[in-house]
């Protein structure tokens, strides 16, 4: 299966890329690494008429500290992001991405601008309340994870607009569980657990349609109730729909295992 | 578009259109079809080849992106005088071939992994290979043939 033809532009600056996208009148997509976009375009389940390639554009492909955790350029690949110990969360959310040829192209910035539901990156910036960085033609805005992320492969991004930088805080304290059916996969349950600045998040992945905070049981996890309770609070906040490689049931019972996994480290879970 | 990349040590030019895929661009431009494709949306593996050292999926990647770069194919393997490359002797030696069709790919994949590691363990190698399919469900012979080949270069 080919795309569908369309023009192509390697753009050199953030300001190119962007008024390319703003001139393409909402017929341009931005390319990254492509490990998401490219399979779309070959199901021609979008034909662009504008791909604007960004990997060339200086700048972007840089992970820097930033006041209480790091800054990862939209450019920053998985593979970079799996390898690096300046953010060990960051690190093992990486590792869980697709394949090793998969982690060699793709981006932070793509991952989170595709904003699927079950992907990793995605789980983490909703666990760390992670900013994002995006420009547009008419100037730069941050914005949070949560307010990013509105549905299934949706976001509050403009059609003229670019991530160009993703802040994530450093956990004093932090989990991560997946589950997926073979390595490599997406998760078909994803945790995330993070404690930041004495205040502990939960992010659930693969269970809704965007990453899921569930209120209470971060409420009882900060008021020190018992893991099992935290974790049957979780799986009570998800409504998880049911396909193919498992029924809704199966995802629920799953969150509750995996919450409980994430927050339990792993030598009292060996000890078990 | 007109790109330039070097391919197992050769320069090559070519033009091609923007939607063209890497793979699409060494097998039938540079008529290179050890790289083989599969599924052509990034899953089965078939067409992994090494992109300035790194594995990537050639089906993922448009031949403009491309352009400037270092491809190493399956063809690359081989020495010039046709001396099989260890791997490549290893996964005739253990049955690490039926059909065929998913080698190549395994054949890189399995390359940039000895570039990393030089004795990884079974779990580690079928960990590696889990992003390349084959359909004959060979992966014994695989996985025992990249293990003998990394024992090879490693005493080598």
């Amino acid at each position: 299966m080919k795309p569908a033809p369309f023009d192509y532009l390697r753009a050199h600056s953030v300001g190119e890329a962007v008024r390319a996208l703003a001139d393409a009148d909402g017929d341009g997509k931005i390319i990254a690494g492509g490990q998401s976009l490219l399979p779309v375009l070959a199901l021609r389940m979008a034909r662009p008429r504008l791909l604007v390639d960004i990997n060339r554009i200086p700048g972007l492909s840089t992970i820097t500290p930033v006041d209480g955790g790091v800054r990862l350029g939209a450019l920053v690949r998985h593979a970079r992001l799996a390898g690096q110990t300046a953010h060990p969360l960051l690190a093992e959310a990486a590792r869980w991405i697709g394949h090793t040829a998969i982690r060699s192209r793709g981006t932070s910035g793509g991952s989170i601008a595709h904003a699927d539901p079950a992907a990793e990156l995605p789980v983490v910036a909703a666990a760390l309340e992670a900013t994002i960085h995006i420009a547009g033609p008419g100037g730069t805005r941050a914005t949070t994870a949560t307010e990013l992320f509105t549905g299934p492969l949706e976001t509050t991004l403009a059609e003229d607009e670019m991530i160009t930088a993703i802040d994530l805080p450093s956990p004093q304290r932090w989990g991560f569980a997946e589950f997926s059916r073979r390595h490599g996969d997406f998760g078909l349950v994803t945790v995330v657990a993070a404690e930041v600045a004495g205040r502990w998040r939960l992010a659930l992945g693969g269970v809704g349609g965007v990453p899921l905070r569930p209120a209470e049981a971060e409420h009882l996890l900060n008021d020190g109730a018992p893991v099992e309770q935290v974790a049957a609070a979780a799986a009570a906040a998800v409504t998880p729909s049911g396909d193919i490689h498992a029924s809704a049931e199966y995802r629920r019972a799953m969150t509750e295992e995996f919450t409980r996994r994430a927050l339990t480290p792993d030598t009292e879970r060996a000890a078990a | 578009m007109n790109v330039e990349f070097t391919v197992n040590g050769t320069r090559h030019e070519a033009d091609v259109e923007p939607r063209r895929t890497l793979a699409d661009a060494l097998r039938d431009d540079l008529g290179l079809t050890g790289t083989h494709l599969g599924c052509e949306h990034g899953v089965c593996g078939a067409c992994t080849v090494l992109v300035d050292g790194e594995p990537v999926r050639a089906c993922l990647m448009l031949a403009v992106q491309a352009d400037g770069s270092s491809i190493t194919t399956v063809e690359g393997l081989a020495g010039d005088d046709g001396t099989l490359h260890p791997l490549q002797e290893a996964f005739s030696a253990h049955h690490g071939l039926q059909c065929g069709f998913c080698t190549p790919g395994m054949l890189m994949s399995a390359l940039d992994l000895l570039h990393r590691e030089t004795r990884p363990c079974r779990e580690r190698i079928r960990e590696e290979l889990s992003g390349n399919i084959c359909r004959c469900t060979g992966y014994v012979g695989i996985v025992d043939a990249v293990q003998a080949a990394a024992e090879e270069m490693d005493s080598a």
